[in-house]
């Protein structure tokens, strides 16, 4: 099954990353270009040594991962591929597995470049103050949380595709819960009343980074793990044969 | 005046390519016990599951909602023949394919596919199948070589196993040359050659075809067919072929059923069907089929019908009447008659029969 998974898997990063055209190429360099070198250079050293940091980190992934996530089911199915597909040897844990992988390898994988993009141009620019490193709990937190959280936009992505009937409707419903995701805890904090809003950010300056990081995590994989099985259950060999 | 007597001539030149298909099997299956054909071949189309017979149903129904797109198929397929699934558009061909495969279910009745139950066995069928569906399924982003790769390693093909049967049926297909090509900037015709190699990589026991040449050119389509029908037949595969194109089935098919909403009309091989009619046919060409004439000819026992089509005089004969008598006849009544063709009726007037 490993093997299954991993075929889908270099099938899919091959459409995604080789066969993407030279826009989807050119927006990768543009993603790199602003987390890896714009972004770093604007906000200086706080860009590694900030926990604040660990926000764009978890953000990036759930954006690169909800732009191609869409397409793995609701893709197949708007290009008459899927029904030949499922009818092959494969098993539903593979075809879903490969699928999920290499979206959560390429927005993961594309966010700790740009991660480490960053570390240089935050070092090349401050060359002579020292080393400058992530802290343990933020390097851990970016690379654990941005991995989970790609984890999750993958589990509701496939969900959302294997049910849509064109990319465009699946990347509709994304975005729009990827957007309900972002702003309801933003706009949720705004309106709180300002005693509250102070007690928060007391807490949250006090709070101990790994123990955020372990908490925030553990949610994570908890929903990942959720997720995912609601999409194995979802498929159905049937419903996407007869697309 | 000439005169040619020519017995069922037209049915000769269409069963060409079965016979092919039809002797090649046999070659195939005397190496196979001189042990001369391929291990790994044998081993599929011998091996666990593998019975004489390749399809069973026994009453196959499936519903969607209130529509019966599947309805009491009770049919059995021979292992080592082209079998064709004959039927209009929404006859149930399609569905009856997605059964088999074991990728929708049955809402009735059983099937066994190479000896496996399509409901509990449903990977087993997949697995030893191979399967050219209503589209080609190919990735278009992909190159022809790329698109086989994937189903290479999908089928678990060891890598110089993949290239060697890729360069293999991509050789013979014609499309060698064109393998970095993206697919996506192909013909239909293409598309479905590349599709036929997919679904024979692995060397599959049986190949499902759902209706491989339609939305083709005739040219295309005429040079699939005759790609399907060696391949076929050098492969040794048995081929589930659904059309709606008489003339394909009749062509490369040693078997035929024809269905109609979901229920079987007739099985049998194409010339049973035909003879089945009990009618034969009696085509004259010739000059002076006036009305007199068919009166004349309406008016014999053996004439069960008779007009002109096409400048020909078509009679069709009510049992295995001798036609000399009539062409005597029309000599005798002053037609001019330069060439008489009997045969018995097309599939395809078969087919429009049981249609009706």
């Amino acid at each position: 099954m490993i093997a299954d998974i991993g075929t889908v898997m270099s099938k899919e990063l091959k459409e995604m990353l080789v066969f993407g055209g030279g826009k989807g190429r050119l927006g990768l360099l543009v993603l790199a270009g602003v987390f890896g070198v714009f972004l770093p250079l604007q906000v200086g050293r706080a860009w590694v040594e900030s926990p604040a940091g660990l926000i764009y980190w978890i953000w990036v992934p759930l954006f690169l991962v909800t732009s191609v996530i869409a397409d793995s089911f609701a893709g197949e199915r708007e290009r008459h591929t899927l029904e030949t597909l499922v009818a092959s040897r494969l098993s539903a844990r593979a075809i879903l597995f490969g699928k999920v992988g290499a979206a959560i390898s390429y927005g993961w994988g594309l966010t700790l470049v740009s991660m480490f993009l960053g570390l240089i141009t935050v070092n090349v620019a401050h060359r002579g103050a020292g080393l400058i490193l992530y802290s343990a709990a933020a390097g851990f937190g970016a690379i654990v949380l941005s991995l989970l959280g790609a984890g999750m936009v993958a589990g509701a992505g496939v969900l959302v595709s294997l049910r849509a009937s064109t990319v465009r409707q699946a990347q509709q419903t994304l975005s729009i819960g990827i957007m309900l995701l972002i702003f309801i805890p933003v706009f949720g904090l705004q309106s709180l009343p300002a005693e509250w809003k102070a007690y928060l950010a007391q807490t949250a300056a006090s709070a101990d980074l790994t123990r955020v990081v372990l908490t925030a995590a553990a949610f994570l994989a908890v929903l990942d793990y959720i997720l995912l099985s609601a999409a194995l259950a979802r498929f159905r060999r049937e419903r996407l044969a007869a697309g | 005046m000439s005169m040619i007597y020519n017995t069922a001539a037209a049915s000769f030149v269409t069963v060409n390519l079965r016979d092919k298909i039809e002797e090649t099997h046999k070659k195939a299956q005397t190496n196979r016990v001189k042990g001369i054909t391929l291990v790994w071949k044998e081993a599929v189309n011998i091996g666990v599951g593998m019975t004489a017979t390749a399809i069973r149903t026994e009453n196959l129904t499936r519903e969607f909602n209130k529509t019966t797109a599947v309805d009491d198929l009770s049919i059995e397929v021979p292992a080592g023949i082209v079998f064709g699934f004959l039927g209009p558009n929404g006859a149930g061909k399609t569905t009856t394919i997605r059964l088999l495969l074991g990728l929708i279910r049955p809402t009735g009745g059983r099937a066994e596919v190479l000896g496996y139950d399509v409901l509990s066995r449903a990977d087993d069928v997949r697995s030893r199948s191979g399967a050219l569906l209503e589209h080609p399924g190919l990735y278009e982003r992909l190159s022809a070589a790329d698109n086989l790769e994937y189903y290479g390693r999908i089928w678990r093909l060891p890598a110089g196993e993949r290239r060697d049967r890729i360069k293999e049926l991509l050789s013979h297909l014609g499309l060698w040359d064109r393998r970095s090509e993206i697919v996506g900037s192909w013909s239909a015709g293409m598309k479905k050659k590349l599709a036929v190699a997919r679904a024979l990589l692995h060397r599959p026991a049986l190949l499902f075809l759902d209706e491989p040449t339609a939305g083709l050119d005739p040219v295309a389509a005429a040079a699939l067919r005759e790609d399907l029908a060696t391949l076929a037949a050098r492969e040794g595969v048995t081929v589930f072929l659904t059309t709606h194109n008489l003339d394909e089935a009749e062509k490369l098919c040693s078997l035929v059923a024809v269905i109609r909403q979901g229920r079987l009309l007739a099985i049998g091989h194409p010339d049973d069907l035909r003879a089945r009619s009990g009618r034969l046919r009696v085509a004259v060409v010739g000059r002076g089929f006036t009305e007199e004439i068919l009166t004349l000819l309406r008016a014999r026992q053996e004439v069960a019908d008779v007009g002109v089509e096409n400048g020909r005089l078509i009679i069709d004969l009510s049992e295995e009447a001798a036609a000399a008598p009539l062409v005597s006849l029309l000599v005798r009544a002053g037609v001019e008659v330069e060439e008489v063709r009997r045969d018995k009726e097309s599939l395809e007037e078969v087919f429009l029969t049981l249609m009706e």
